[in-house]
């Protein structure tokens, strides 16, 4: 292993802070073209500060959790025997932070809706159908390079309350833990190609279209498998780590 | 030209959405058979060391209603003050206690719910100790960036009084929400996103 279960480089966990967030990069709290934000986006500003011990370090979670069909949405909710309708797909890449690094023994979950564009929950009220044998959950924990990857199929695009007729383009929801609690981050895959990325108001937060960029799986055709699977590449990044170049050592020594 | 630093750019935050609960705790929404059981939903067994407390509370919106389908994590030491996780270099952590927890808002009331211990000191990057404190991340539909503050107990009056963070908040009284209600063992930390309680979120 080229490198500890934290990242570090010389077989010890690395203690640095994390780089500040660019908030330019990320949408602002209040998007009032997303309406739900108006009323939950803070309007105070946020209290700026290096990280500490309680930022840094992070929970761990072991491969004992998961179980043989976390990674497979087409079989995981499915009766035996059976599979979820859609067009069958692969979706992989790597967890790096900010200097390019793997990040690797980390959790990834995903979730969707299903091939129809329906969420399977109570809240929900798509006229799409349910699909039985799709319950549209799944995880995983990124491995020595910080892959990971997962079968499922296309989600649909669905319409939504925000303007008079608002739709979501196809995505895939991603959850990502790092090293350090700080890293946290949670974000939407779009697909290569689909023209309602850019009708969308929840991508439309984002205010920098290299950003938006960024969240755009690439159709991958080398790793498509022949008669089963197209492949999608989606690569994630999380907060790079400070070096610790002087900060371990009392002034003077 | 210079030289090339080869960084690259974080990814972008996007909100968690109105479903979150489907992909992060599943079995309470209804989506039984995939997970064996929520991951966080308990962060003790009998063994674990330390005062035993529960923390629960509401995330509220700018019209004063709490929010149904948020989802919080916490993060915290241990009650001897070491963190779980390979980055903490000065000891070694309880190992009956997971230090992270994980709970959606009930859908009927808004309130979320943490079984835990009370946290140990841990110290600022300086060497002084901070106050006992429990780190807090908020997701939920329209929130477009995980929310980050932390919850400091109201019985530690002193170590609250010296605590670096608390002391950088400028505007004295907004130090208040970042400090919870209630008394040993129930805490009761509610949580403003916007108006005269506003709590204190932090860019950490």
């Amino acid at each position: 292993m080229p490198d500890n279960q934290n990242g570090g480089r010389h077989g010890k966990p690395e203690t640095g802070a994390f780089f500040a967030r660019d908030r330019a990069w990320h949408p602002p709290a209040f998007a009032p073209g997303y309406k739900t934000s108006v009323l939950r986006s803070p309007q105070k500003a946020l209290l700026s500060l290096d990280g500490t011990i309680s930022e840094i370090t992070g929970p761990v979670f072991g491969h004992s959790m998961l179980g043989d069909l976390d990674n497979d949405l087409i079989h995981n909710f499915a009766s035996p025997g059976k599979s979820a309708i859609g067009e069958r797909i692969i979706v992989h890449g790597r967890v790096l932070d900010e200097r390019g690094r793997p990040v690797q023994g980390v959790l990834v979950e995903f979730w969707q809706a299903n091939a129809g564009g329906r969420y399977r929950h109570k809240k929900e009220s798509y006229l799409a159908p349910l699909d039985p044998n799709f319950g549209g959950c799944g995880r995983t924990i990124t491995d020595e390079e910080g892959r990971y990857w997962f079968r499922t199929v296309r989600p649909g695009a669905y319409p939504w309350p925000n303007g008079v007729n608002d739709w979501r383009p196809a995505h895939i929801h991603f959850s990502v833990f790092g090293h350090g609690f700080a890293q946290r981050l949670i974000t939407q895959m779009y697909f290569e190609g689909d023209p309602m990325i850019w009708k969308c108001p929840i991508v439309g937060t984002i205010p920098d279209r290299r950003a938006i960029e960024q969240l755009i799986a690439a159709l991958d055709w080398g790793n498509t498998v022949p008669m089963d699977a197209r492949a999608y590449r989606f690569d994630i990044v999380l907060r790079g780590r400070r070096s610790t170049f002087f900060e371990n050592r009392p002034e003077g020594n | 030209m210079v030289q090339d630093l080869s960084t690259l750019k974080e990814t972008a935050s996007q909100t968690a959405g109105p479903y979150v609960h489907i992909g992060l705790t599943p079995n309470f929404c209804g989506i039984g058979g995939v997970y064996e059981g929520d991951l966080g939903a308990s962060m003790v067994n009998d063994k674990t060391l330390g005062q035993r407390i529960t923390v629960t509370g509401r995330v509220i919106d700018g019209a004063g209603m709490p929010l149904r389908d948020a989802l919080l994590e916490i993060w915290q030491a241990d009650a001897a003050g070491l963190y779980n996780s390979p980055s903490e270099l000065r000891g070694t952590a309880d190992a009956n206690f997971t230090g992270w927890g994980r709970s959606p808002t009930s859908d009927e009331d808004g309130v979320f719910t943490f079984e835990t211990v009370k946290p140990g000191r841990v110290p600022f990057r300086d060497g002084r100790l901070m106050a006992p404190h429990i780190s807090f991340w908020i997701v939920a539909r329209g929130i477009n960036i995980g929310l980050h503050t932390r919850m400091y107990f109201p019985d530690e009056a002193a170590a609250n009084a010296e605590d670096p963070l608390l002391a950088r908040i400028e505007h004295r009284h907004r130090a208040e929400t970042l400090v919870a209600a209630g008394q040993a063992p129930n805490y009761v930390f509610d949580i403003h996103l916007q108006g005269e309680k506003e709590t204190v979120f932090l860019d950490i």
